[in-house]
């Protein structure tokens, strides 16, 4: 079946099966920054955004985005790039796998709260596992790169 | 230190965080063929028959193999130097199945779809077994896990396999039960460490191909590339000639990724089809059908006197090594090995233990290795020993602990490096108030908090077996390429060794290019565990950068007409000392290594210590107890880590966030599970719960150096010693807070709820 998207701002036509789910779609077309660690929608390390909303991809049928706008961290390497360089200056990727899916809800979280606080914050990205870092960097970079001042 | 020191960012930091495809999966090709596993369904069986004739007519099925048609030497899959001190128990594919989940046979396809689809189609006749899956029935059960005859080991290991004891250990110093006579106070407890599930982010995946000359090219996840060749040479039966591993980058290993898991599975196919082909274990088969730290019986004894020294240590160790023994002589000989040194004023000191096998899956190599589930042991008792002392435990760690430079009783005279521990207690003490808060206070709402406390040490590389290799040479353009077998899997170390190199050479860190984990191309390296690279590779590091340095300004001084001595290092440059002349690092190399020179600069070094300096933590937790519910908080965790000189702050402090979080995994969450038929309950992130982000609390780290004299600028190591306070010091905590203690980790509610219950 085909499927018309437009990934990082280009409309594709892609042809994907009826069962097919959208990371394995977006691996097969190269990109391969989204990585699948679970099968149970419990890891957040496949997060992209459909229609500028966080999703994870292991878990939404690649027919059901059709016609909708699929941003992915290579989609947005400016931002993308911003928060990284704060996260690794505290050293917070360590082995990176999960980096690409949590980096694409930071900036998507960016977007959606004002102001947060950190239990907003943490709230938020709770979803994101990392076995690494024990979140304390991830989190000391969040906060750096959306201004939170201590206290 | 221009480099050293310095919160230096990873090199690869920004390549892996902003996705970029890197990784083992992202490198193989799309024509790989695709790998799957049919698995037994029962804990312990025969297989009678398997027929494969509808799977194998199948359009896209490329390679079925079964038990018939893999070579027939017994090997092992732990990643250990050879001679490897774990039994050959292990075929490809066997005829007898240990476990729920052990491998039937072998699927190739030309996609997943495919191989899914013949997995449903082969028709395996078993013939079911009795299995034994409570580990402490094993030995003597009348079900023999590995009966078979052509088991073997290098050397003897103390296994005893018809009474399904993989390994046996005995060490004794002093006469024990004279001691505890003597002893104004003996301590007893019995101590359950859980087997936990690694978890890494990247499961476990392994791309193979043939090359150019028809050698097997093995892209693995793994932290051992070296060993790996070694085990597919003995496995496939090929000369190790005719293999290439290499190393990509890693998404997390924590030991299990020090076990060859799959690599053996997708490199038959290759060998037999000729065909590139990727296995890719998916969370289900990375929970059951790989490694998790082993699940322990600890029996410890104590015996003190009146002053809170104590005199005698017994340990009895019953651990649980599932279907396979990888790893389980060397994790059981740990629990003592890296407990025991820590207090020295003991006059008499025993541990025993075994290994046995059950049909469980196998417990491997976990961060830690036996250290933790003895901390959380002999921990868990010390702090028993103070409560009947009347002592406060930070006093009775500081009155016991070895100091540095001083023997302990099982060490046969080995001196103990630096040690800043007795800082380290006192300065978490200070950060999480203990004063104040110790042992408890209510504080309204039914509930209670409280603080606890543990120290703990690891090594640093394996003594006298250990060894890293390091070449370093000056390229024709004026940089340096610094070679290492050294497997960086997210820990830092490519980047630690080239900081290391740079301070050394006094050139700029972008100047060196890092090439790292390929055995055709990398000097000798084990591979990245047992807390090594750091320690050995960064030792021999430093060699390998003073010997080039060494040439590169014997070189510059004959370009510049002086004497070496009169040469230095000035950025990218040899100048003279009284600064008057100066030769580029590019001009040298150029006048060098090219055309008339005829010199490749090249610093080389084989590094392996006889010692194996411990780096220490003390760790302080503080936990809100709902004395209605039994529901445990974690307020707050303090570690104080002594790691020698930390050779980058952030990547040290790191490493300790992310142990300690695994540590506080084990201590309240995690647990491998069975059904009463031996199958895997906790094959999901659903029922195996890893901490979230909401589940850590504050977790605060801080550094107290020593300098340790045999490490590279004074380092010791640190990956594995920041897992093991945790369990001992949350229990503590919790018992301090409402009087129950918990000996069968993880500490769930309703344990603690049961417990309150009763007293």
């Amino acid at each position: 079946m085909q499927i018309k998207v437009t990934i990082n701002d280009k409309l594709v036509t892609w042809d994907v099966e009826k069962d097919e789910f959208l990371a394995d779609t977006l691996r097969s077309h190269g990109f391969l920054s989204v990585k699948k660690a679970c099968e149970t929608s419990c890891c957040g390390l496949c997060t992209v955004w459909v229609d500028d909303k966080s999703v994870l991809s292991c878990s939404i049928l690649s027919l059901r985005v059709h016609g909708k706008k699929i941003t992915t961290i290579e989609g947005v390497p400016k931002e993308a790039e911003e928060f990284a360089r704060i996260l690794t200056a505290e050293g917070a990727e360590q082995c990176g796998f999960c980096s690409p899916g949590f980096i694409m809800n930071v900036l998507a979280m960016k977007n959606e709260l004002v102001n947060p606080s950190e239990n907003e914050i943490i709230h938020y990205l709770t979803g994101n596992l990392c076995r690494c870092t024990g979140y304390m960097g991830q989190l000391r970079a969040v906060k750096t790169y959306l201004g939170v001042v201590e206290g | 230190m221009k480099s050293v020191g310095q919160s230096i960012r990873k090199i690869d930091g920004m390549a892996i965080a902003t996705g970029k495809p890197v990784y083992t999966q992202d490198l193989a090709t799309p024509n790989a063929l695709v790998v799957k596993i049919l698995r037994s369904p029962h804990a312990f069986a025969k297989i009678n028959s398997i027929d494969i004739s509808r799977a194998e007519k199948m359009e896209g099925v490329e390679c079925i193999i079964t038990f018939k048609d893999v070579p027939a030497g017994r090997f092992t899959l732990a990643g250990q130097s050879y001679p490897e001190p774990s039994p050959y128990d292990r075929l490809i594919l066997d005829e007898m199945v240990r476990y729920v989940g052990d491998e039937v046979a072998i699927v190739a396809a030309v996609d997943e779809k495919t191989a899914f689809q013949a997995l449903k189609r082969i028709k395996v006749d078993y013939e079911v077994l009795e299995p034994v899956l409570d580990f402490e029935q094993a030995v003597g059960h009348s079900t023999v896990v590995h009966p078979e005859e052509d088991l073997s080991c290098n050397f003897d290991i103390g296994l005893q396999k018809e009474k399904n004891v993989a390994s046996s250990f005995t060490e004794e110093v002093g006469d024990v039960e004279e001691e505890f006579k003597r002893c104004d106070v003996v301590v007893e407890g019995v101590y359950y460490p859980q087997a936990q599930s690694h978890a890494m982010m990247e499961t476990y995946r392994a791309y193979t191909y043939l090359d150019h000359t028809g050698r097997l090219v093995v892209v693995s996840s793994t932290q051992i590339p070296f060993h790996i060749r070694r085990q597919l040479a003995r496995a496939l039966q090929i000369p190790a000639s005719k293999i290439r591993v290499m190393k990509p980058r890693i998404g997390g290993g924590f030991g299990g990724k020090q076990t060859g898991s799959v690599e053996v599975f997708t490199a038959i196919v290759t060998l037999k089809t000729g065909k590139p082909a990727i296995i890719t274990y998916d969370r289900k088969e990375t929970f059951s059908c790989t490694t998790s730290r082993h699940a322990m019986r600890l029996k410890v004894k104590l015996g003190a006197d009146r002053e809170g020294l104590i005199r005698a240590i017994d340990m009895e160790v019953l651990s649980d090594t599932g279907a396979y023994g990888e790893h389980a002589a060397t994790v059981l000989s740990c629990v003592g090995h890296y407990t025991l040194p820590l207090y020295n004023k003991t006059r008499a000191v025993r541990i025993t233990g075994n290994a046995v096998y059950t049909n469980k899956m196998p417990a491997g190599a976990f961060r830690g290795y036996g250290a933790t589930q003895g901390t959380f042991a002999l921990e868990s008792t010390v702090n028993s020993l103070a409560e009947q002392l009347g002592l406060d435990p930070t006093e009775v760690r500081l009155k016991n602990i070895s100091k540095e430079g001083e023997t302990f009783l099982t060490g046969q005279g080995v001196l103990l490096g630096s040690t800043s521990l007795d800082r380290c207690i006192r300065k978490g003490k200070e950060l999480i108030g203990w004063q104040d808060k110790f042992p408890s206070r209510e504080i309204g709402q039914n509930k209670v908090r409280a603080v606890g406390m543990a120290v703990t040490m690891q090594g640093s590389g394996i003594a006298n077996i250990g060894t890293a290799s390091i070449e370093i040479r000056l390229n024709d353009d004026g940089n340096v390429t610094l070679l290492t077998g050294a497997t960086d899997m997210g820990t830092g170390c490519d980047t630690i060794l080239s900081q290391m190199a740079a301070e050394i050479l006094e050139i700029p860190m972008e100047n060196i290019i890092v090439s790292a984990g390929d055995t055709d191309t990398s000097p000798f390296d084990p591979g990245s565990y047992a807390s090594s690279t750091t320690y050995v590779a960064g030792t021999a590091t430093i060699k390998a950068a003073t010997e080039l340095k060494k040439k590169i300004l014997e070189q510059g001084a004959k370009f510049l007409g002086v004497s070496p001595e009169d040469a230095e290092m000035n950025g990218l440059a040899v100048r003279s000392v009284s600064g008057e002349q100066e030769i580029g690092l590019a001009k040298l190399a150029e006048l060098t290594i090219l055309g008339a020179g005829k010199l490749q600069l090249v610093g080389y070094a084989t590094h392996g210590s006889e010692v194996s300096p411990p780096p220490y933590v003390a760790g302080f937790a503080e936990v809100e107890v709902d004395q209605e519910t039994g529901k445990v908080e974690l307020i707050d965790y303090v570690a104080v880590v002594d790691c020698g000189t930390v050779i980058n702050p952030n990547l040290a402090r790191m490493q300790a966030e992310g142990g300690i979080a695994q540590g506080i995994g084990m201590a309240l969450y995690e647990e491998v599970r069975y059904d009463e038929l031996g199958k895997m309950a906790t094959n999901s992130f659903m029922q195996y719960k890893i901490p979230c982000r909401k589940d850590i609390g504050k977790v605060r780290i801080a550094f107290e150096e020593s300098f340790e004299p045999t490490g590279p600028f004074g380092a010791k190591s640190i990956g594995e010693v920041v897992a093991n306070t945790p369990s001992p010091a949350i229990v503590h905590a919790v018992y301090n807070a409402v009087g129950v203690k918990i000996n069968h980790l993880p500490i769930t509610s309703e344990k603690v709820f049961l417990g309150m219950q009763k007293s």
